[in-house]
């Protein structure tokens, strides 16, 4: 593997690594509160939420482009504090990508709390557990394999986007050129033997990301009523 | 010490309104059809249902007034949900320990091996909630809110959702908690034979609203609250051992003004037992009769009559010496003997259950 392409593999794994962890900080309370609420603003929400998966990912990017860029709402905000705008950058690229990979973190969790059952935290709340405490000693252990699943899905479908760092990190080396866009590249220029080595490399290593999943969940069966 | 409350509610198609003074001592039943909202007011109680303006004390322990609500998990008490609501990701021992661990040292009032040895439990120590029978499963949720030292326990409905098999093997449990332990309870239950075996104080609810709150010896007697129309209607007795019948394995139990046979169950005498005299077991004759089978025969005088469901039936109400007997009759029965408050009569008793 090429300098090049080993730079590539860094900066994906970088930004999926990078992007699930943000995804886990804002999507995890994001989805507690779609799992409980009875407000109708959670429709609305939900929709939004879920907007990703229907869209084509350069409707998207296309403008996260506009707002991030030095003209578009955040991107113009961030120059006037005098920080720079944020298109074609990695930062760029982490903000794009979580929102893209928002549907993936917010909707197992959201079934795996719904699933968790109001009368379970009632129950921790009679045996003196506080909102907190109930939050992390019963719900996350029984959401276990909502948790699992989400970050598999946020991890794996962002090391497998195209369209969105395209158009918001164009194909800068050591910065948003990353492992998809590589392989194109090769492709494009009739390198079939890099092209090859790039994608079975991507190919094994999600087979082995998500054996290594479903084994822990079947090592680690969780009730989920 | 007494426990207040004072909730209202209004919901779609449901309102509570309850005003509500029950002893600190013993256990009271909130008892009901369902719907009645004994559920709803004991969530009131928990805090897991906020009523606003409404109020709850515990002695001088103001659990919820117009300025404060104290949060379910800051209420030293316990809950037992009527399916248990066990953690299933924490074996039997985590889920005994969760509230353990989550109260100060100086509040253990009930170590965790006296609640684990009083629900007899200790086999399950460490499987996990989903290889338990249901029964086993309520036995380790009623040690799990034992374990907290509550100073006040609730328990919804815990054996309704058993068979009558599993039920039977918690009865003595519970009966055991109640005797050997001095927190209150609260009892939600729609039976009246749960009621006559554990409560000491009743209260009977009816579409949101308290009907009547007393002694549950005093309530059974009723004639006028809806468990009257009951086909196992019946009182409950306190009495007290007052002899032997060694031949014929029989105690003689001693109530006020009188005293009745039952099986002899190895009661020492002297020993306070309840029994339950159910109204379709109690028949009226207007002389003694001592060519008939049963054995407890108790001169008496008609208080009250009272129509019973079918217009056939009649429930009529019997002071026997200060003991209060409830006997279901035919309206025919009531016209032909003449029966009317004031009127002496001989109650036979054909059978009489022991509680405990």
């Amino acid at each position: 593997m090429s300098g090049a392409d080993l730079q590539a593999l860094r900066t994906t794994l970088a930004l999926a690594a990078l992007t699930t962890l943000i995804l886990l900080l804002v999507g995890t309370p994001l989805a507690w509160w779609l799992a409980r609420t009875r407000a109708r603003a959670a429709l609305l929400l939900e929709a939004v939420v879920a907007l990703p998966l229907v869209l084509p990912p350069t409707v998207l990017g296309f403008y996260m482009l506009v707002a991030l860029g030095p003209k578009g709402p955040v991107g113009g905000l961030l120059q006037s504090l005098g920080l720079p705008h944020l298109a074609f950058s990695f930062a760029g690229l982490v903000v794009a990508s979580t929102l893209y990979s928002l549907p993936f973190m917010v909707q197992p969790l959201r079934d795996a709390f719904a699933a968790v059952g109001r009368q379970m935290t009632e129950s921790a709340a009679t045996l003196r557990a506080g909102p907190w405490d109930r939050f992390f000693s019963v719900v996350v252990p029984m959401s276990r394999r909502g948790f699992l699943t989400a970050i598999t899905l946020c991890f794996a479908h962002t090391v497998g986007e195209f369209g969105v760092v395209l158009m918001v990190g164009g194909n800068i080396p050591g910065e948003t050129r990353v492992l998809s866009i590589a392989i194109y590249d090769h492709a494009e220029a009739m390198n079939h033997a890099s092209a090859h080595l790039l994608a079975g490399s991507l190919l094994v290593a999600s087979f082995l990301l998500l054996l290594g999943v479903y084994a822990m969940n079947r090592r680690h069966p969780v009730v989920q009523a | 010490m007494s426990i207040a409350a004072r909730f209202h509610l209004d919901w779609p198609g449901f309102s509570l309104n309850v005003d509500l003074r029950v002893p600190g001592t013993g256990v009271t039943a909130l008892f009901g059809p369902s719907g009645s909202g004994k559920t709803t007011l004991l969530r009131c109680v928990a805090g897991l249902e906020r009523a606003p303006g409404g109020f709850l004390a515990l002695g001088e322990d103001i659990w919820q007034d117009q300025a404060h609500f104290v949060p379910t998990h800051r209420r030293a008490l316990g809950y037992v949900f009527q399916d248990a609501a066990l953690f299933p990701h924490l074996s039997v021992q985590g889920n005994l320990e969760f509230g353990l661990r989550r109260i100060a040292a100086g509040d253990r009032r009930v170590s965790l091996d006296e609640a684990i040895d009083l629900l007899g439990i200790r086999p399950l120590l460490g499987r996990r909630p989903d290889k338990l029978s249901g029964g086993e499963r309520q036995r380790v949720a009623i040690a799990r809110a034992l374990a907290v030292s509550p100073r006040l326990l609730l328990l919804d409905e815990p054996l309704a959702a058993l068979d009558l098999a599993r039920k039977r093997e918690i009865l003595p449990y519970l009966q055991q908690l109640h005797e050997t332990l001095r927190i209150p309870v609260l009892y939600v239950t729609h039976s009246p034979d749960e009621v006559a075996r554990f409560a000491d104080h009743l209260v009977v609810m009816e579409q949101g609203r308290v009907l009547a709150s007393g002694a549950v010896a005093e309530l059974m007697s009723r004639l006028d609250l809806p468990g009257s129309q009951a086909d196992d209607a019946g009182v409950v007795l306190e009495a007290t051992v007052a002899g032997r019948d060694a031949e014929w394995h029989l105690l003689r139990a001693a109530v006020p003004g009188g005293s009745l046979w039952v099986q002899d169950n190895g009661l020492a005498v002297g020993r306070r037992l309840r029994l339950r005299v159910l109204a379709r077991d109690v028949s009226l004759a207007l002389t003694r009769a001592d060519d008939v089978s049963f054995l407890n025969l108790l001169p008496g005088t008609v208080t009250a009559i009272a129509a019973c469901g079918h217009p056939a039936a009649r429930l009529a109400q019997i002071d026997v010496g200060g003991t209060l007997l409830l006997a279901r009759l035919t309206a025919r029965s009531v016209h032909a003997l003449d029966l009317k408050p004031g009127k002496p009569v001989w109650a036979q008793i054909k059978s009489v259950a022991v509680l405990e």
